[in-house]
């Protein structure tokens, strides 16, 4: 079961999700303290691990539209957010998958914040409305690299298959 | 069968006779470009070959290309560190399109690559910034992408699991009215099919209008087609791309120009007649919020903006400068300018223009990014209200939430500012 933590709408931004003037920050390991910095109560209660692990975030069409900052990506996977939105911005989601910040596309989603959410590859389960909503499969180009655990070691897998062939040659 | 552009360039950049949306292809990149971001980028390059007995070699340094433009001058010692770090990392990759903080070759990325003929038709360039999207004013599949992407890329010369995008075809005929530009015609476009509404598809550009349309408007409509959730925006190259190519970005080599099929299947069509176009103005806080200048209503501005990847190309600045020589900006109403590039900011002094704004009381900064984005100088006081010649109007977008920002033209941002509210510049003074 995963709890709703924050309740967002349409067109949330890259600025919104990580505000441009901590972009000097790139580290993955140092960008979760600035996450939605302009939402000073969340950030707070992020920053004091008032929110667990797995906690999720729900918003409406276009989540991570704006900027390619990986920032907004790898802030938010910092503490192992979910983010359940009716549709995501293509940077966003592929910087997300990179990372392996969980997304879940969901163009009906209705919840509130404090609702309970069962997530299943096909379907959402609202358990403190009671109503089901359908999940997307994301991206068939994408899967490969959830696969491999990330882009890093999707990347490092295909470079070492080509070094070897190469050794072989 | 018949194809796209985009198809077009991804046939050819996987060796394939043909490709269709939907397809998952792994292209070769003709370009790679990052800015200060490339600080991330090599972080995590020297990720993928930790534990893995490779040397971290990039996969071709004149395919890369790094331009110094977000913090510059550097604001804080962590933005200086991260500087020096991609210094020297260019040195020990050799990279050679590299473009630091000087006066004679520095600028914004989106002005640096094109000027320098970094971008051919036909090829595929990526880059860490969303505004990539710009060089398909050329005619290439021009793409934003993260950082580690880019370390993918610099890894392996391929963006890996790519599918081949759905094509909206736009069509623009008319001919614009006076003081009626590009600008207006991508806001337009944005309001109409919002912000969301061309995400992971391309906007190919064709039409009359577009075939009179110089290369620097082609780069702020191209600029902006992101900002409608495109992965790309595309203009089939032609008679002007191969003019600025030769004349302008100094290209000696071969240029390959090709068009999509004629029988290509386009996701939308969309045709807009621009002579019908007012000048448009997006209002707080999203870049799909667009009106007709006549309908904003009055709005006092305090900050006015011109400059950046957008409107800080050569004609921006002249149409600015028309509307301001010998005359004074509005007390209450600063105004600061940001060509985008150095060598856009010698010819406008040579011209005169940069003498023009500064008599009428513009403070012209160097070429630079960071105004735009709320990262260095030009930030808004509390409750202020900017308006801007830049790509993005978001909340906190120039470094307060608790200021507006609105989009428009040169034009409108240069009459706006000789009366200290948001002005139709066909009408002018009070």
């Amino acid at each position: 079961m995963a709890k709703v933590v924050l309740k967002l709408g349409d067109d949330i931004s890259t600025d919104i999700i990580y505000p441009g003037r901590y972009m000097a920050t790139v580290l993955p390991s140092e960008t979760p303290q600035y996450a939605f910095a302009d939402l000073p109560e969340f950030n707070s209660k992020l920053r004091s691990g008032q929110i667990p692990a797995g906690s999720v975030i729900v918003a409406g069409k276009n989540f991570g539209c704006g900027s390619s900052r990986e920032q907004a990506a790898s802030c938010l996977k910092g503490y192992d957010l979910i983010v359940v939105a009716k549709n995501f911005a293509r940077i966003f989601m592929q910087n997300a998958i990179n990372l392996g910040l969980r997304l879940v596309v969901c163009p009906e989603i209705e919840a509130e914040e404090g609702d309970e959410l069962e997530i299943l590859p096909d379907k959402i389960i609202n358990k403190t409305s009671g109503k089901e909503f359908k999940v997307e499969a994301l991206p068939k180009a994408r899967q490969a690299i959830i696969d491999a655990g990330g882009l890093i070691a999707y990347t490092r897998q295909r470079l070492l298959a080509s070094a070897g062939s190469r050794k072989k040659a | 069968m018949a194809m796209t552009m985009v198809e077009k360039i991804l046939a050819r950049a996987t060796g394939q006779k043909a490709v269709k949306a939907g397809d998952v292809v792994e292209p070769k990149v003709s370009l790679a470009m990052s800015h200060e971001n490339a600080a991330l980028v090599i972080n995590q390059f020297l990720e993928i070959y930790k534990d893995t007995g490779l040397k971290p070699k990039v996969w071709d340094p004149d395919k890369i290309a790094i331009i110094l433009d977000h913090r510059v001058p550097a604001e804080s010692a962590k933005t200086a560190t991260n500087q020096k770090k991609i210094r020297e990392f260019v040195a020990a990759q050799k990279i050679k399109k590299f473009h630091d903080i000087r006066g004679d070759e520095g600028g914004i990325c989106h002005q640096i690559l094109p000027e320098n003929g970094y971008v051919l038709p036909g090829t595929v360039v990526v880059g860490t910034d969303s505004h990539t999207t710009s060089h398909g004013a050329l005619g290439a599949f021009s793409f934003g992408i993260g950082a580690t992407e880019m370390a993918s890329v610099w890894a392996l010369g391929r963006v890996l699991n790519v599918e081949v995008p759905k094509t909206i075809k736009v069509v623009a005929k008319g001919k614009f009215g006076r003081y009626v530009l590009p600008k207006d015609f991508i806001l337009y476009l944005i309001g109409k099919i919002s912000a969301e509404g061309a995400n992971f598809k391309v906007l190919e550009y064709h039409g009359p209008t577009i075939q009179k349309m110089p290369t620097s408007g082609r780069l702020t409509v191209a600029n902006m087609s992101v900002e409608a959730g495109a992965t790309s925006g595309i203009f089939p190259p032609d008679e002007e791309t191969l003019r600025y190519l030769r004349e302008e970005a100094k290209v000696k080599g071969p240029i390959d120009i090709f068009g999509p099929d004629p029988e290509a299947e386009y996701d939308q069509v969309i045709e807009i007649n621009v002579s019908e176009l007012e000048p448009m103005v997006a209002c707080p806080h999203t870049v799909d919020n667009v009106k007709p200048v006549s309908q904003v209503g009055r709005v006092k501005v305090d900050q006015i903006v011109i400059g950046s990847c957008t409107n800080g190309r050569l004609d921006d600045l002249a149409v600015a400068a028309r509307l301001l020589k010998g005359k004074k900006i509005a007390r209450g109403t600063r105004m600061l300018v940001f060509p985008a590039s150095f060598r856009i900011y010698q010819q406008a002094l040579q011209l005169g223009y940069i003498a023009d704004l500064v008599k009428a009381g513009a403070v012209v900064m160097n070429p630079g990014c960071g105004c735009c984005l709320g990262v260095h100088e030009g930030a808004l006081g509390d409750g202020e209200v900017a308006l801007s010649t830049t790509n993005r109007n978001f909340k906190g977008r120039m470094g307060n939430p608790k200021a507006e920002v609105y989009l428009c033209s040169p034009a409108v941002a240069a009459a706006s500012a000789l009366t200290g509210y948001i002005t139709d510049p066909r009408k002018g003074g009070k």
